[in-house]
């Protein structure tokens, strides 16, 4: 099982990683069968991603992922947000092995899960 | 290479001893140790020697000891073997009604196997194989140290069991099976068994037990043991299976007609050197190896105490030696084993994401191990040339990692 250059960067130099304090919305999702949790903190600006930060429990696939989801949500209306697909997050990465998609989706369900919280409050 | 490493239930190094026995026989001494010409004969020679160093160790004659590729081919003969075995006795039973094999019972009338939890894939598998194929299984359990639950195995045991497959140690937390007492079991429940009854053999696999348990087979009255050469600092893709004179099995293989018809294919001479020599070094260094790893496992488990919110799955006393199973509550293994890496260490781990199943540790889940817990194992395996030093550098190395790894982790509800 190898990992590409980028997945590891990502793992060694997470983006957006930790908390933010007021957020306008919090997302989590776990992965039940291999024990990985995800949660993912947005500040919310005319329906605009102001900033985002994420909490991982997981391994590097785990934290890649998380990293880049982050990435591409920053800056994205809910909408094109919504539309951050998990092949998008493993692309961006170069690839993950086989057995570690399923952290991508893990990464794109927290993101969903944010903002339809968020939705649902409003 | 440089790094330290830790993880010697993986693989071990070839001793340079070792290497140096084997090197004459890969140009200079090459033949094919079934020929008849003088070139076979020197590698012949040299087959006859590692055969009976193994059986020295093994307190067991020459025709007992089988040379295989390894200790996966070595279980996976003895278990196909007896399967094999069975199988024709029951087709022979059920066209001859006067042998009363497997009892007339037609509950009965299949060969039941016993094996445990917590087994290596090689065994566990194979049972699980054999499951699919239609054959009963009995899997005992462990209770929280890992070890066998002795009266369950007992409980288990039946009139058609012909088969008990119990590891000696663990390879993921270094527990330790009494197998000297189900072997005095198993024994006493074959002199039950009468002429025209189903056959009852025990087999162990002992690859992590090689190196600091004893391994005298009177003494564990076992009928099958396996072994590897690559975790005794010998070469990969050399195995030995011990096989009890008089216990009659139907091979899997066919071919040529090496080691006793047993296991065809022309003989792996310098790997078979190898093992012979290396094993021949276990003997001489054992209670060294013993002491020495036992004291890196003594100091890291004093020092890994320090460190907030871990658990030890591996026994202090009792397991193995070698082996430390240590687990971080929210830090994830694989993680942990990746940054270590760059830090220059190697460990490994039970951890789900590491194994690409995604299920976490089978011993730790048999353990009774919440999956908070199995999700941040790793396991630490020393071996006889690591040092004091060694270990404090990954206590100095570990301890920023968790910490890095807890910050970045949410809370756990």
């Amino acid at each position: 099982m190898q990992y590409s250059e980028k997945l590891m960067d990502h793992f060694k130099n997470p983006r957006n990683q930790g908390v933010i304090d007021d957020a306008d919305a919090i997302g989590e999702k776990g992965n039940m069968k291999c024990g990985d949790i995800m949660k993912v903190y947005l500040k919310i600006h005319d329906d605009m991603i102001q900033d985002i930060k994420f909490e991982t429990l997981g391994c590097a696939a785990a934290i890649a992922t998380s990293s880049m989801l982050t990435d591409l949500a920053k800056g994205k209306t809910l909408d094109e947000a919504l539309k951050i697909d998990k092949q998008d997050i493993v692309d961006e990465l170069g690839g993950v092995p086989a057995p570690k998609f399923h952290c991508s989706v893990l990464a794109e369900a927290a993101l969903k899960d944010a903002i339809e919280q968020y939705r649902a409050q409003k | 290479m440089s790094g330290i490493y830790f993880d010697h239930a993986a693989t071990t190094p070839v001793d340079s001893r070792v290497k140096e026995t084997m090197l004459p026989y890969f140009d200079e001494y090459f033949g094919n140790p079934s020929s008849i010409h003088s070139f076979g004969q020197k590698a012949a020679e040299a087959v006859d020697r590692a055969r009976e160093q193994v059986a020295k160790m093994l307190n067991c004659n020459i025709r007992e000891v089988v040379f295989t590729s390894g200790a996966t081919e070595a279980n996976n003969i003895a278990i196909w073997g007896v399967v094999n075995r069975v199988n024709e006795i029951l087709r022979q039973a059920s066209a001859f009604t006067n042998v009363t094999a497997g009892r007339q019972d037609d509950n009965n009338r299949v060969g039941h196997f016993i094996t445990t939890a917590i087994e290596h894939p090689a065994v566990r598998r194979v049972y699980q194989k054999l499951e699919k194929l239609g054959h009963e299984v009995t899997f005992v359990e462990v209770d929280d140290a890992g070890v066998i639950k002795f009266d369950q195995l007992k409980a288990a045991i039946k009139d058609n069991t012909v088969l008990v497959s119990v590891m000696y140690a663990n390879n993921e937390v270094g527990s330790v099976n009494l197998i000297e007492q189900i072997g005095q079991l198993v024994a006493e429940k074959k002199q039950e068994r009468q002429e025209g009854d189903l056959p009852l053999y025990f087999h162990t696999d002992a690859v992590q037990a090689i190196n600091y348990l004893d391994t005298d087979v009177e003494k564990l009255q076992c009928d099958f043991l396996a072994l590897s050469g690559h975790k005794i600092y010998g070469p990969k893709g050399i195995g030995v299976l011990y096989i009890r004179a008089g216990v009659k099995i139907d091979p899997p293989m066919q071919g040529g007609s090496h080691e006793w018809n047993i296991r065809p294919g022309t003989l792996n001479v310098p790997g078979i050197v190898g093992l012979g020599r290396a094993v021949e070094l276990v003997q001489e260094e054992k209670q060294m190896r013993i002491d020495h790893v036992a004291e890196l496992k003594k100091i890291l488990i004093e020092e890994l105490k320090e460190i907030e919110e871990i658990r030890i799955f591996s026994a202090e006393k009792n397991g193995l030696p070698n082996i430390v199973n240590v687990s971080f509550y929210r830090a994830e293994g694989e993680s942990m084993l990746m940054m270590l890496d760059m830090d220059g260490i190697a460990i490994s781990t039970g951890s789900a994401c590491s194994s690409g199943a995604l299920e976490p540790s089978h011993v730790l889940t048999a353990m009774g191990v919440e999956k908070e817990w199995t999700h941040g194992s790793i396991r630490i395996s020393f071996g006889k040339d690591n040092t004091l030093g060694e270990v404090k550098d990954f206590v100095k190395k570990i301890k920023p990692i968790v910490n890095r790894l807890r910050d970045m982790a949410p809370e756990i509800k």
